[in-house]
């Protein structure tokens, strides 16, 4: 009985693919995201993003007559829980697409998955580059409609330089975080390659309550600022024990800042600080607008760029199965990898060679527990 | 200079954390020969329990000191009914089991404690419990003041009262358990479970109400830490339940003067390794302290040595 339980699940995995243009007229999508969990507003806002994404959809009629209908499942911000809701939205759920995660060291337990069972995915907002390539290879099936990690180490390191002066700086990044660590290094490179130099490297673990053991070594170098690419909730926590040592020096950080959460926990702590980011709710562009407004109307809150660029990863998605010849698989991936001068919210997204999309950054500074946008940087 | 000063401020104030948590531990081992794993999740249930007063109080809109020692109060009371409640369902029907038993059974209270903490929140209860895995931010429950500045390291009101709260607790766990009968007790229990039955000493109720104590030091301490890092969630104890499991290790477990001693300096270990070597290695020192004390001295630095009967 069991073995032929076990046969019939190998047997159920090893079937090719179906048409994803089921015959219901539906289009299944999973989402995975962090829910809950020390990231969950990144999860949160992604499934709101893509709910009011499949929601618009179907109101015009959806694609080729087929709607969309969502499968969403909560990973609590942890990437062996990612692989296993990928595993099942494939083998259980036979999705035709996967939207997520959030956080690169979740996407790329999710990758290697989307790959071998031949599903597209993409990820709205993961930026490290080996999420879609990895060893010199590009993932067939994994794309993303965001920057990626050396572009916006390059960025920050941009600002640092030109716009904010700067040419003493010090880093403080997440040891266990692929996202940190590569956004660290990226950052480094461009800022010394600019002239400036990086006077204290220290580092700290996602979670970890105290950090002014490392704030306290980073006080006595006395850098201009410090690069701090972590996620909101140690961030918050590190501006907050900063201030309390009397450090006034400005932080710079990445797309992980991005939460409410981020001045809930950190407060007036986090005033005169900048972070890059993949689009500001201050942009005029009636693109934006229009989100923020339709995002504000359902959800009664602010978008964050986790939000916008969820969004915009089902319309992509949309308008590749609208030009391609199948809701799911080879037809899809194909279509994906040709977008280009798609017009989404977060910018025009064109999907280069390696998957990933090529679009400006903006730099937010934070004032009045809020960010206020401060500066474009072009790729 | 200043530097350094800074360090043994914020080393004092990570240690006095370290200890109250290590009392727990070593008071549990003295009655019991158990290591309560189990005790660094009371801490984490002190810090939701003062959460969810703080908020029935409404602290975060108007912060009063009197609402402050109502948060206080009431968590450690909490948290002491907790630990009463652990000893006397988990713990007790296993006494007379090999001691292996109890200490796997404390693992598996440990994890209840942790991952039941993570559950969606239960319907029709007037508070959001349990809280889940997403972290909550912890309400000021006063204002947090730099008092004095000595050269360029600031103390503010939260270091000094931190700090003369963790020591106060100490100060009087000693008189109870030097001063008082119940201390008395408890320190014959500690000598001699059996004989002190004999004596007409009531065992269990001694056992019980070591628990409830070291349960509402480990609430003490959640509170220490959340007023000044204001984010809690379900797996929080479990690092500084390992540490301070450490510390009362290196002051000689079973040993209340030296659970204090140890916390501190591994506070101030821990916080010079990060501060002047490597801050990745902020974890790793405390159990290579640990690793090094069982080498060299494994009854610690206050601890008796004793015999193992064979």
């Amino acid at each position: 009985m069991r073995i032929t339980r076990f046969a019939a699940v190998v047997l159920a995995l090893s079937l090719p693919v179906q048409s994803a243009f089921a015959a219901d007229g539906k289009i299944l999508v999973g989402v995975i995201g962090s829910l809950t969990g020390a990231e969950a507003t990144f999860g949160q806002s992604t499934r709101n993003g893509v709910e009011l994404a499949a929601s618009e959809l179907n109101a015009k009629g959806g694609v080729k007559g087929k709607t969309f209908e969502l499968k969403v499942y909560d990973d609590q911000g942890k990437p062996e829980e990612a692989a296993t809701a990928m595993t099942r939205l494939v083998a259980q759920d036979k999705v035709s697409l996967v939207i997520g995660e959030v956080a690169s060291s979740r996407s790329l337990a999710m990758a290697p998955i989307a790959e071998a069972n031949k599903v597209p995915m993409i990820t709205p907002s993961s930026t490290n580059p080996r999420v879609t390539k990895e060893g010199g290879k590009v993932r067939q099936y994994v794309f993303r409609v965001c920057f990626i990690d050396p572009f916006q180490g390059t960025v920050m390191a941009k600002f640092a330089k030109n716009d904010l002066k700067l040419s003493k700086m010090a880093i403080l990044r997440d040891v266990g975080n692929d996202y940190s660590m590569g956004l660290a290094q990226y950052f480094t490179e461009k800022f010394k390659a600019l002239g400036g130099s990086i006077i204290a490297d220290e580092s700290y673990k996602a979670g970890d309550q105290d950090f002014k053991a490392q704030l306290t070594a980073l006080k006595g170098k006395k850098p201009e600022a410090i690069y701090v690419p972590g996620y909101y909730t140690d961030v918050a926590l590190i501006a907050r024990q900063a201030r309390e040592l009397n450090m006034n020096q400005p932080m710079l950080g990445g797309d992980g800042w991005d939460s409410s959460k981020l001045y809930e926990i950190g407060g007036s702590a986090m005033d005169g600080h900048y972070f890059s980011n993949h689009y500001s709710t201050d942009d005029p562009s009636p693109a934006i607008q229009n989100f923020v407004k339709k995002y504000k109307a359902k959800y009664g809150e602010m978008p964050d760029a986790l939000a916008a660029l969820a969004y915009d990863a089902l319309f992509i998605a949309a308008d590749a199965m609208g030009r391609g010849g199948d809701a799911g698989g080879d037809a899809l991936r194909r279509a994906l990898a040709a977008t280009k001068g798609y017009k989404g919210v977060t910018g025009v997204i064109t999907i280069d060679g390696d998957h990933n999309a090529v679009k400006p950054a903006v730099v937010l500074k934070i004032a009045g527990r809020a960010p206020h946008y401060a500066a474009t940087v072009r790729p | 200079m200043s530097e350094f000063l800074q360090h043994v401020v914020n080393g004092l104030s990570v240690g006095t954390i370290y200890a109250l948590i290590a009392l727990g531990y070593t008071m549990v081992y003295g009655v019991l020969r158990l290591i309560n794993f189990a005790h660094g999740d009371v801490y984490m249930v002190g810090a939701f329990a003062a959460f969810y007063l703080a908020h029935a109080l409404g602290v975060a809109e108007n912060p009063t000191l009197g609402k402050t020692v109502v948060v206080f109060a009431g968590s450690m009371g909490i948290c002491a009914a907790l630990g009463y409640v652990i000893e006397r369902l988990a713990y007790r029907p296993l006494r007379e089991r090999p001691r292996l038993t109890s200490l796997i059974t404390a693992i598996g209270i440990s994890f209840l404690l942790e991952y039941g903490f993570q559950l969606p929140h239960w319907n029709g209860l007037p508070i959001e419990f349990p809280p889940g895995p997403t972290p909550r931010f912890f309400p000021e429950l006063f204002q947090r003041v730099v008092w004095f500045e000595v050269g360029e390291v600031a103390i503010s009101n939260y270091d000094v009262i931190s700090l003369a709260v963790a020591i106060g607790l100490m100060l009087g766990l000693q008189f109870i358990v030097y001063r008082t009968k119940f201390g008395t007790a408890m320190r014959a229990v500690s000598f001699d479970p059996s004989i002190a039955g004999l004596m007409g000493i009531p065992v269990d109720r001694v056992i019980s109400g070591t628990f409830a104590l070291g349960s509402a030091l480990a609430a003490a301490a959640a509170l220490l830490v959340a007023i000044s890092r204001p984010r809690i969630d379900p797996m929080m104890g479990m690092m500084p339940g390992l540490k301070a499991f450490v510390a009362a290790v290196f002051g000689g477990i079973g040993n209340v003067p030296g659970a204090m001693i140890g916390g501190l300096i591994l506070g101030l270990s821990e916080e010079f390794v990060a501060g002047y070597a490597f801050s990745s290695y902020r974890d790793a020192i405390a159990f290579a302290i640990l690793i090094i004390v069982l080498l060299v001295k494994p009854e610690g630095l206050f601890g008796r040595r004793t015999a193992e009967k064979v």
